[in-house]
């Protein structure tokens, strides 16, 4: 049971503090799934290998959604792949993220007028948080996104009930 | 005061109380949002298909059992070895004889091949073609070299 | 053996099932073969000693506009270094080829590939489903009249 998640409506210092560490203890970790599909998944091996490094940043890539906070969609999503992905969004636990690498699952890419098979843009099936730009950009562009991700992760808050 | 077995004891009063603190934190702090599609087994994204039961192989148990019988002949060796000096020859033979009769065992489980990991023999399947049923020509510098 | 010599080594012994041949002026030379007969041409080719052609190299589907499809057979001998096209014809009203996937094992992933793209049934294959779209899609997106679906699960197909 989550006695602390979402619980709390006006802020006060034990909040706030409380906050301040779970957020950077989120944001020091994310170990991402993998999901590389296409090109943007040699680019995505590139960052994580040792000349533009991932692990710094505290990320670790796993197999599998249950043991994982951000889903890296780096590629193109054809719709064969597509109800797959909302499987295993699903199945990840929250936190959850999602940062859509790539010009293919941010919009479809090259495939956006011919394409019959690709899903035109990824947040068509998943809510996304953080989109890269490029073809396939490049890891100092992924490493922005994932940077991104964290400034998103310190601003949010999984005690504070967020006032729509 | 407190006796050997009292710390024992307050160590595993310790060991108890961290693992738990840390899991009550745990608990306390994080989310809990279960839904269907959540709770789904893990398949790679597909419908999962099938029972997860398998049969696995027996060598698995095999070693799984000459290991056991094993260790505990090496838990044996534990508390003989802290108190050996205090007995003299009369522990030391008799520990040898222990070890010899184990290791008697040991032999048998040896030469009776348990301890191997059998390989199966691969079966190469065959199919019907016409391929390469000529000799294929020799150029005339190989014929004479 | 040149194209020609190969022609005549085919035409001599399948004189029906041949009705055309283009030798010269293409890059390459193609044999049209008549659908029906396709497996016993294809199975003389592999095994003929003068022949020897043991690797299909591609097997694609065509559509010629006008309800007109085809399959296009690139052949290649290893041991002899020869290569030649075959090319059968079939109508989109009756897209029934025979299946050279006894002669060679490779056919199978590419029948499933013209049939899946195509809509050209192999007759004799023994496993003829979709291989890259999903199971449930409707239509044979490379004929030249494929419309795209507007929906597809729930999800927006086009742009």
């Amino acid at each position: 049971m989550g006695l602390l998640d979402q619980r709390f409506e006006n802020s006060n210092v034990f909040v706030t503090s409380m906050d301040n560490l779970l957020s950077w203890a989120r944001l020091s970790s994310l170990w991402g799934m993998q999901f590389g599909l296409a090109c943007c998944a040699i680019e995505m091996m590139a960052t994580g290998a040792s000349h533009y490094d991932f692990d710094r940043f505290g990320t670790f890539f796993r197999g599998s959604p249950r043991q994982s906070d951000v889903m890296i969609v780096a590629g193109t999503v054809t719709l064969k792949m597509a109800s797959r992905i909302k499987t295993l969004y699903d199945q990840m636990s929250e936190p959850r993220y999602v940062i859509s690498m790539g010009s293919c699952s941010n919009c479809g890419g090259p495939y956006w007028e011919h394409g019959y098979h690709v899903l035109k843009g990824v947040d068509r099936v998943i809510p996304v948080d953080v989109y890269v730009p490029g073809c396939p950009p490049r890891p100092e562009a992924l490493m922005e996104g994932l940077i991104k991700l964290q400034e998103k992760i310190r601003a949010g808050s999984l005690i504070q009930k967020k006032t729509a | 005061m407190l006796t050997e077995f009292g710390r024992v004891l307050i160590f595993l009063i310790l060991g108890v109380l961290f693992v738990a603190i840390g899991m009550a934190t745990a608990w306390v702090l994080r989310p809990n949002r279960p839904y269907p599609s959540k709770l789904t087994t893990y398949e790679c994204g597909e419908v999962p298909l099938g029972d997860t039961r398998v049969r696995f192989n027996i060598r698995f148990y095999v070693i799984a059992l000459i290991f056991i019988i094993f260790d505990v002949e090496v838990v044996f060796l534990f508390p003989w070895a802290t108190v050996y000096q205090n007995l003299g020859w009369f522990a030391f033979v008799e520990m040898l004889v222990f070890l010899g009769i184990l290791f008697v065992g040991y032999a048998y489980v040896w030469r009776k091949g348990d301890l191997d990991w059998d390989k199966p023999t691969p079966r190469i399947p065959v199919y019907e073609h016409g391929i390469g049923v000529r000799e294929p020509e020799l150029h005339q510098e190989e014929v004479e070299a | 053996m040149t194209a020609q010599e190969i022609h005549d080594v085919v035409k001599s012994r399948f004189g029906d099932s041949i009705p055309d041949a283009r030798l010269v002026g293409v890059i390459d030379p193609y044999i049209k073969v008549a659908p029906d007969r396709i497996k016993d041409v294809a199975a003389f080719l592999r095994d003929d000693e003068r022949l020897r052609f043991d690797l299909l190299m591609c097997l694609s589907g065509v559509d010629y506009t006008g309800g007109k499809l085809g399959v296009v057979y690139h052949l290649n001998s290893t041991k002899l270094d020869q290569k030649i096209v075959l090319k059968v014809d079939v109508t989109a009203d009756h897209p029934h080829c025979q299946s050279v996937e006894s002669v060679w094992k490779t056919a199978n992933w590419h029948e499933r590939e013209a049939f899946d793209l195509y809509g050209i049934i192999f007759d004799g294959h023994p496993d003829l489903r979709r291989i890259l779209l999903p199971d449930d899609w409707e239509g044979h997106p490379m004929r030249k009249d494929y419309q795209v679906p507007e929906f597809y699960n729930g999800m927006k197909v086009p742009y």
